[in-house]
Parts: structure tokens; sequence; C-alpha cells
């Protein structure tokens, strides 16, 4: 299996159970297993190559430019981790089937642990640096929906919050680090990194870059002093604990230590940074854990402790030391995920995992008693299991380690620390499991089904099997992972006895120290109590808090809400931006001649300019200026006709039709009259910011058409081709349906989604609160005595065919002439708002049978469709193609499928616009029930909104004859002595309508 | 002719930038619209200023030499109907606004801090 494809499966794999939990939480977990199963497959399948020292690759280009390419590989490395991640995985997925309650969303469960394990995979997968920083990153992310997956305990969702603060400001530090690294190095690829030793070594970037990266490994792995995140990540279900804190993420930044080893280790620096912090969080974390209550809070700050021990091995920089910490590694994976699901079983069992409160399990749990005593006795290093074996390297490696000179600084530290971790590995023995039995458990303790049991029970397997034969089950694995850290082969010699050596005896003192401590523990806790201490979470909090404090300060200076201001800060920086790039470069002299003014553009730039400045001076009255501003959109048109573009021409003049009744729409609501607002100050300064920003622009503009195209531009070639490539005359057409079409399809997109903006603002508008007031508004102007003048209404009816015919006409002809999809759909839509307007909304809508959201739809789903068409000819998306259809008893004519594109645009352009204006329209429409004094027959154009009463084709107010009355159930007859309304109701027409309702 | 055409230019630029600095929506909307008509005439004008050279073609295979630049008129066909789209968003916005709040200030404080 492709290694990409080994890393891809888990994240395939994450959709199955959301999906399947609905069938059952069985199959939600099958799926779960199934997919790490066949990921784990995938990779064993390997591991012949692998053991034979070769490296599996592969190799794909993503965005080779920026060296960012998805490349993977398996090597040794590789190998170990990636069958620890999804080894272990598959063993929590089978305890965590058992573990989770019938509350627990599960499907939720596997799949962020199915996100997570993608990700872990692909950290060890990676052969790039910048891909790994991608999967580091997603490593966080969902480490962080695990952590916080008990959503309702606010401990986890602090520690969720912690954990993704802590990593992923270390990941910040990490991109930054990889990115210097690359540099030196010259590629982004690990397989070379790994060979550029020397020059990575000798550069004076190397001790940034170092720092960084050690940034983004100590952060993940929770090395001192950001070692606090990880206890707190402790309110997470146990089996995401066993997995995050024994093989997985905590390891992530022990795998990038180690893969980085070649290149990073071996300096001063490496030593004194890595094994010094190594040394300082394997002792304090393990002090700290010997004092913990919390079944997983110990097992947390031991998590912390063994970590530190591996990040020393590492620091160390010798071969030896790799070795012992790759070994180190595995038997950790294994005892501490036991230990981590044990704990989780006597939580389950007793619900409690408090220490105080627990003793005595030996009798009542047998089977957690046996497999929590041998994983916990490897961690305190007993001999037999295999922590001793790499404990043992441990203080071998240290016992001749010489720190700053001193010879016995380090030996005695790691004698402590070993010492301290066999305390608390006792004190997990004696004080959860041993004693006697107590009356008190909050709930009565036995032990687990197989389910349960069967993931530690074999992790505790192999803790025996690698402890009492190691060179037979772990030496080979050491061999192969430390080669590929070390980059050369190697051949171990695991053994449980060597002689009597330093270590061995260290190891003693650490065995009976730690059974000493145990004794005393009472006392000593009682000191440990007495004696303040720093409390990480506090400190966290407090910095927090001031950061946020500081950046609400930033943002509140910079956002006070004022749009005016930003609008100012807006224009004043463009304008010194374009001052600022103006000063800096020289301008050749004006290329082209003037051309000639003429008697009518002098007369339209008066009236623009008039125009334009009149919108100014009474922009106070808003319906003037309205006017107004129609005038300047109608000589912008004239404009576009005189300077040789005809498209542009009857666009804007479409536009600018349906622009007016846009803001009229808008103005039947707005006040009529814009009150004065700002002080003198602020007018004279707008006015000056305005007057210079026009200056500039109309300068910037003259300068450039004064002058040639420096180079030939991509015209010619359009002038060229359109007719042989797109099959049309019209170039601009050609350029927006072919050429462009990409580009004009994402414009039409984005024109819906206003239309349904603005609708979704219609629908949010029409209820609740807003829609209280709408009905309570009363109109501030007089209305128009003919709501509905009959001139207007027979005239537009009369025009509707002619002006549909018109648009027909502009689609067709627009391939090659003036025209095209976008100006027909708009000559289209005024023709229909037109009906609106002068019909009625209620009217035109109950003969409008298509919803103008499924002309959206269908718009883009025919411009998309015709631009799949090209895919089935075997060229690119939007590939046109076009030719020539003779029919009978007609010419020749030419067809090409830019004209289904084109029919797209059509649509979308139509839709748009009708249901931006039906918005507003439907709002009116709100308005108008309570001002009205006759009853409205349609409230709303949707019929789910109208009520039964409502639905009554007839007013209140309409004579109706008794017998319709009673026979039709309209108990609320006409009341004759009621005030008339404002607009007594004319007898003869209403039964003139009723006998038309009565013929329906 | 180019001298007009860019004096226009930017006499609706110092018209539309005024309007935006308004305290109230409709100035607002109206100055959009009116830095809209500035900003596609200004696009429009890169392609330089053709009088009577139309970008359609004469015939098939016809030489190129002779026409206008066709390229900024179909970015700014394009840009006058995103533009209509974005006038009626804001219009839409500046309503709903208005509607709810009960008035049409665009921002208060200011407003407040200058009375």
């Amino acid at each position: 299996m492709s290694p990409a494809l080994i890393a891809a499966l888990p994240f395939i794999g994450a959709c199955l159970p959301a999906i399947l939990i609905r069938t059952g939480r069985n199959h939600a977990a099958m799926a779960a297993g199934l997919t790490s199963g066949l990921a784990l497959l995938g990779l064993l399948l390997h591991l012949p190559t692998v053991l034979a020292g070769g490296v599996v690759e592969a190799k794909f280009e993503w965005l080779p430019w920026l060296g960012l390419n998805a490349n993977f590989m398996i090597d040794g490395l590789g190998m170990l981790f990636a069958t620890l991640i999804l080894g272990i995985g598959l063993l929590i997925i089978l305890y965590a089937r058992y573990y989770l309650s019938n509350q627990d969303p599960v499907g939720q469960f596997y799949t962020y642990l199915l996100l997570f394990q993608g990700a872990m995979v692909g950290i060890v997968l990676s052969d790039n640096i910048l891909l790994l920083l991608v999967f580091w990153e997603l490593t966080s992310l969902s480490s962080f929906l695990l952590i916080g997956y008990w959503k309702h305990l606010p401990e986890g969702r602090q520690g969720a919050r912690m954990a993704l603060t802590v990593t992923g400001m270390g990941g910040l530090s990490m991109i930054a680090g990889m990115l210097i690294l690359g540099n030196i190095a010259g590629s982004y690829d690990i397989s070379v990194i790994l060979t550029q030793k020397e020059a990575i070594q000798s550069s004076d970037l190397y001790l940034p870059a170092l720092i960084l990266i050690l940034g983004g490994a100590f952060t993940k792995s929770a090395q001192f002093p950001f070692h606090f995140w990880l206890p707190h990540a402790m309110a997470a279900p146990t089996p995401v604990s066993a997995y995050l804190h024994s093989a997985t993420m905590v390891k992530a930044g022990l795998f990038l230590m180690a893969r980085l080893w070649p290149v990073l280790a071996g300096t001063p620096e490496w030593f004194y940074i890595v094994a010094t912090t190594g040394l300082i969080t394997m002792l304090i974390g393990a002090k700290i854990a010997i004092f913990k209550d919390d079944l997983k809070a110990l097992l947390a700050f031991s998590t912390v402790s063994h970590l530190g021990l591996i990040t020393f091995l590492l620091g160390l920089g010798t071969k030896a030391a790799a070795i012992a910490a790759v070994f180190h590694i595995v038997n950790h994976a294994t005892f501490k995920a036991a230990l981590f699901m044990t704990a989780g079983i006597v939580d389950h069992e007793a619900h409690t995992r408090d220490l105080k409160r627990l003793g005595g399990l030996r009798h009542l749990m047998p089977v957690t008693f046996v497999i929590g005593t041998i994983a916990a006795l490897s961690m305190a290093g007993i001999p037999l299991f295999n922590g001793f074996l790499s404990k043992e390297l441990m203080l071998e490696e240290a016992a001749h380690t010489v720190w700053a000179g001193s010879a016995w600084i380090v030996p005695l530290v790691a004698a402590v620390a070993a010492l301290f971790s066999a305390a608390y590995s006792f004190r997990f023995i004696a004080h959860g499991f041993l004693g006697p039995v107590r009356d008190d458990y909050p709930h009565k303790p036995h032990d687990p089904g197989f389910g349960m049991w069967a993931s530690p029970a074999f992790l505790v397997i192999l803790v025996l099997l690698i402890g009492i034969m190691p060179a037979t089950f772990a030496g080979w694995i050491v061999d192969m992972a430390a080669g590929a850290v070390i980059g050369e082969a190697v051949h171990t010699h695991l053994a449980i006895w060597h002689g009597v050596t330093p270590a061995l005896m260290m190891s003693v003192v650490a065995v009976v120290g730690g059974l000493i401590l145990l004794a005393m523990f009472k006392p000593l806790k009682a000191l440990w109590e007495a004696t303040p201490r720093p409390e990480a979470k506090v400190i966290f909090e407090a910095i927090v808090a001031v950061v946020q404090r500081a950046s609400d300060w930033v943002t509140a200076a910079l956002h006070n809400g004022s749009m005016a201001r930003y609008l100012i800060l807006f224009t004043a920086g463009s304008l010194a931006a374009g001052v600022w790039a103006w000063s800096g470069g020289a301008m050749g002299p004006p290329t082209r001649e003037m051309l000639p003014v003429t008697p009518v553009a002098i007369v339209g730039w008066i009236m623009l300019v008039t125009a334009a400045g009149s919108v100014v001076a009474f922009h106070h009255n808003r319906i003037l200026a309205l006017v107004l501003i129609g005038i300047v959109g109608l000589i912008v048109s004239v404009c576009f006709i005189y300077l040789s573009a005809p498209d542009l021409a009857l666009t804007q003049l479409s536009v600018e039709v349906v622009t007016a009744v846009l803001m009229l729409l808008a103005l039947n609501f707005l006040p009529k009259v814009t009150q004065r607002g700002v002080g003198q100050m602020r007018h004279v300064f707008d006015i000056a910011l305005a007057s210079v920003t026009g200056l500039g622009t109309g300068l910037l503009i003259y300068a450039l058409m004064m002058r040639d195209f420096a180079f030939p531009t991509m015209s010619g070639y359009h002038l060229a081709n359109s007719y042989n490539l797109g099959g049309g005359t019209n170039v601009v057409n050609v350029i927006l349906v072919d050429f462009r079409g990409y580009d004009t399809y994402g414009e039409v997109i984005v024109l819906g989604i206003a239309a349904l903006v603005i609708f979704a603002l219609t629908e949010a508008l029409l209820q609740g609160a807003s829609s209280r007031k709408l009905i309570a508004w009363r109109p501030d102007v007089a209305r128009a005595g003919d709501k509905h003048p009959i001139m207007l209404l027979i005239g537009t009816r009369v025009m509707m065919p002619i002006a549909l015919l018109v648009g027909v006409f502009i689609f067709l002809r627009g391939h090659n002439l003036p025209g095209g999809g976008f100006i027909a759909g708009l000559v289209v839509s005024i023709a229909l708002v037109m009906q609106y307007m002068a019909s009625g909304f209620a009217w035109t809508q109950a003969r409008q049978k298509v919803y103008y959201h499924v002309l959206i739809g269908l718009g883009v789903l025919a411009a998309g469709i015709t631009g799949i068409g090209a895919w089935f000819a075997g060229k690119p998306f939007l590939t046109s193609a076009y030719g020539y259809v003779k029919l009978p008893g007609l010419e020749e004519f030419e067809l090409a499928t830019a004209a289904g594109f084109d029919l797209g645009v059509f649509l979308g352009v139509v839709g748009s616009v009708l249901l931006a204006l039906g918005g507003l329209s439907r709002l009116a429409r709100r308005a108008a029930v309570g001002a009205e004094p006759v009853y409205a027959h349609i409230v709303a154009e949707k019929p789910e909104a109208r009520s039964p009463e409502e639905l009554n084709p007839f007013p209140r107010e309409t004579l109706l004859p008794k017998r319709f009355a009673e026979a039709r159930g309209y108990t609320s007859a006409r009341n004759d002595d009621a005030p008339p309304p404002d607009d007594p109701p004319k007898p003869k027409t209403k039964k003139k309508k009723s006998k038309k309702g009565e013929a329906q | 002719m180019e001298a007009l055409v860019a004096s226009a230019i930017g006499v609706m630029t110092a018209a539309g930038i005024y309007l935006i600095l308004r305290m109230r929506t409709f100035p607002v909307v109206l100055g959009m619209a009116m830095l809209s008509y500035a900003v596609n005439i200004f696009l429009f004008a890169t392609g330089r200023l053709a009088v009577n050279l139309p970008p359609i073609l004469d015939h098939a295979g016809a030489e190129t030499a002779g026409y206008t630049d066709p390229i900024p008129q179909a970015l700014v066909l394009t840009a006058i109907v995103i533009s209509f789209g974005m006038t009626a968003v804001v219009v839409m916005l500046s309503l709903g606004a208005f509607v709810e709040a009960g008035n049409d200030r665009i921002d208060l404080d200011e407003e407040e801090a200058d009375q």
C-alpha cells in the first residue's frame, strides 16, 4: 500500500463512524477498527523492505515552486512510530467501545480519533517538512476535539483550550524554525535535509532554527516549562489520555527530535538545551507524580517524567543514547498505554480514581490487578519487565555524562529521578490495589468484561516478552528505528544482565529508595502539602488574561465602530500609497496624441460634471439626488457608446433602470431627507480629502491614457482568435463566454449569492420584532392617488411580449453583435419589473410560476453543464466549440456551445435581479398590511405563510350576497355601522369582482 | 478628449468619496454608486480611448488592427453587473438597519461626539 494511502486512510475512514453511528455503536467502532487495521496491514506489508534497510517512498508534486510536495516515506523510524500509532490506536478503539457510556456521542469520538490518527501517521510518514507542519497543526486541532470531548465538563474545555494554546504556539514557533532549516538546506524534503549536516551546523542561523524547532517539540512533548498542559488534558476520557499520552501526541515532539537528530544533534547547543531540559523535566515530573492522588494525574506526571527521560537521551547526542531513546519509546508506549487503560478500568468500575479512596482492589479486580502491576513494575524499572532494560541503558549513559565540567551532577539527578519513578510506580500498586478491602467505594468494583481488559492485557504481554527476551522481541525493531535515526546500520545487543555496572547499582538504589519513600509517604505528603508551589493553571490563565486585555485594547483602539473613520483611513491610506508610489518613479513623456474634443463631448462633460456636483450639493433631498445620479448614469452610458463600447453602454443603461427601481423601493422606507450630521471642521476636512483623492485619480488616469502600453497586451490575441477559436465576431462577448468564461462563471455565481443574501436578509426582517415594526410603519409622505395607473398598466402589459422579444433578440445576436446574456437578462428583468410596478406585486406574483431561486440555480447549472460538456470532448472545462447548422427553410446559421453558457448567464441575471427587487417589495407589502384600510387578500406570496382567514379570496369589506357569505363560512360579515375606510369601496366594482370570484 | 474623461473621473471620484463620508446610509449608497461609475470608466479607460472603433470584427479572419481594446470592456461589463449586486446588498443592509434601529445613522459615536 502506498505510504500516502496509509496516511490518507484514517482521514477517509473518519467519515464512516459519523455516518454509521445511526446504525449503532458497534458498527461505528467496527468501521474505525477496520480502517485502522487496514492501514496497519498496509504498513506492515512494507516491513520486510524496511527491515532490509530500504525506504518506501511516494512522491506527489503539490506546490513545487514553494517546495511543498506531498512526499511520503517509510523508513525505520517512521515504521516504528506508524506501527505504534496504528497498533495502539486499534487497541484503543476496542477499549473505547466498552469504556464510553450510552450517553456519549460515540460516532463523534471515533471520527475525532481517526482524524487524530491520520494526522499522527501523516507526521511520521512525511518526507517534507512543510507537509509535516500541516499534519503537525492537524494534530493540535484534532487533539483539541478529543481532549474537549466531554463538552459538558468545564475542566475538559479548559484543558482542551490550554493544550491547543500551548501546542499551537509551539507549532507557530516550529513553522519559523522549519522555514529557516529548509532555507539553509536548500530543500524542504527531509531526505535532502538529512544529508546537509555540515551546512546546517555551520550556519549562523543554526541556533535560531534549533531554538524555534525545539519550541515546537518541547511544547508538544510537554517538556519543562511547558509541561503544565499535559495533566490538564487528563480531563479527556481515558481512552483519549491513553492514546495521546502514551504513543502519539506527546511522542510527536520526540519523533521530530529523533527525525532531525542526524542534522541537529551533536553540538554543545543541542546538548545543553535538550539534555538539560530533559533532565529537569524527568526530575520535576517524577517528583510531582509521587504526590498526586488522582490515578490519571499520577500517570500524567509520570508521562512528563518519561518524556523528559527520552528527551535527555536524545539530547546527549551519542549513538548509544539515541538507541536507548528509541528503545524507551517502544517500552514507554506499551506500559504507559496499559497503565492508562488500567486507570480507566478502575475509574469505570469503582467510579473513582482517587488513591485516597481506593485500595484493596487486588481481591475485587484480580485481572486488572495483574495487568496494572506488571505495567507499573515495568515503569518502576524492575528486571524482567521492559522498562528496566531501557532505564538501565539511560542510567548507563547518564553515568558517564559530564555536564559543564561536573561528572557527578547528571548521574545524581538521573538516579534521583529513577528513585522517584520507582516510588510513584510502587504507590500506584500499593495504594490502588494492595491493602485491605474497603467498604466505602462509590461503586462496588469488579473486573470488567474481556472486551475492556483485552487491550491492556495484550500490551502487558508485550511488556513481559520484551522484558524477558529483549533481543528476540525488540532487538530488531530497535535496530531498524535507531538505524534510521543515526543514519547507519545498528546492531544492538539488548540483554538483561550486563554484570555489575554503575547503572545496575543506580537501579538498585532507585528501587530500594523508592520503597523507602513509599514507607514514609504520610509525613512526606504532609510536608508536600505544607510547601507552597506555583500553580501552573493560575499562572497560565493570568497570562492569557493579560494577553486578552492587550488585544482588546488594541482592537478597541483601532475599531471604534465608526464607519466614516474607517473610510477616511482607507481613503487617506490609498492616497498616501499613491503619492508614495508616484514620487518613487520617473515618468516618460506622453506618447499618444490627445483625441480631438468634439462639441458633443463637451456637452456631455458639462452635464455629467453638473449632475455630479448637484448630487453632492442636493444630496439632502434624497429623491432629487436619485434623479440626478440617474443623469450621471445615463451620461456614463452615452460615454460608453461614444468611446466604442456598445456592449457596455447597453449594460450600463439597463443596470441604471434596475438600480433606480431598487433605490426607489428603499426610499419608500428610508427618510426622504438627510439631516446634516457633522461639524464644520469635519465637513471641510471631508471636502478636502475628497477633492485631493479625485484630483489624484484624475491625474493618474490622464497620465495613463496619454501613454501607450509598455508591452503588447493580450488583446491582439483575443482579436485575432475570437473568430477562429470562439466562433464570434463580438470580441467582448467571446471573451466573456469563452476566453475568460471561468471568470464569468464565477461572477454569475457571485451575483446569485448576492441575491440569496438579500433574500436571507428579507426573511430575517420579515420575522419577529422587525416584522412588527414593519406592520406598524406608516408612510411619511402622501401616497399617489392611483396605485396602479391604468395607462401604465396597459402600456406595460402590451409592451411585455415586445420586451421579451427584444431580450431574445439581444441574447441571440450577442455572439456576433453587441448583446449577450448579461444584457438580455437585464432587459428581460426590466420587462418583468415593470409588471410588478404597474400591476402590483400580488398580481404579478400570482402569474409568475417559477421561483427566482430556481432560476439562479438553473443558470449556474446551465453554465456549469455547458462547461463540463467540454470534458467529453477531452478538452478543459469551458472550452467552447461551434459549428454551422442548415435547417430547411432557414438560412445557414451558426451554433456555438457558448450559447448554452450565455443562457446560464442570462438565467442567473434574471433570477438575481428579480430576487433582489422582490425582497424589497416583500418588505413594502408587509408594511402595507397595516397601512391599508382594506384587508389585503394575499399577505405574503408564500402560501404557507397565510392564515386561513387570509386565504379567503374576498377582503373583509367586500359586499357579498348573504348566501355566498354563509356558504363560504364567512363569519365576519360586513359591518355597515363601522366608519367607512379611507377609500370607500365602490359597490359596483366589488360586485363585479365577486362575480368573477364566483365564476372561478 | 482624454482630459475631459480624466477630469470627469476625478469629479465623480471626489463626489463619491464625499458622499460615502456622510453619516447616513442613503448618501453612502449614492456615494458607492458614484464611485462605481468612476471606477468602471477608469478601468475602461486603461484600454485607451478610441472613437468609432468598436470591438466587433468586420468579417471572419479580419485584420486585428483598427479595433478598440476588448479586454477592459469585458472586465467592466461584468463589473457593472456585479456592482449592481453589491449596491442591492448594501441597500438591503441599510434598510434592515433602518427598520431594526429606527434611524439610518451609520455610526452613533462620532455623531454624538460631534454634537
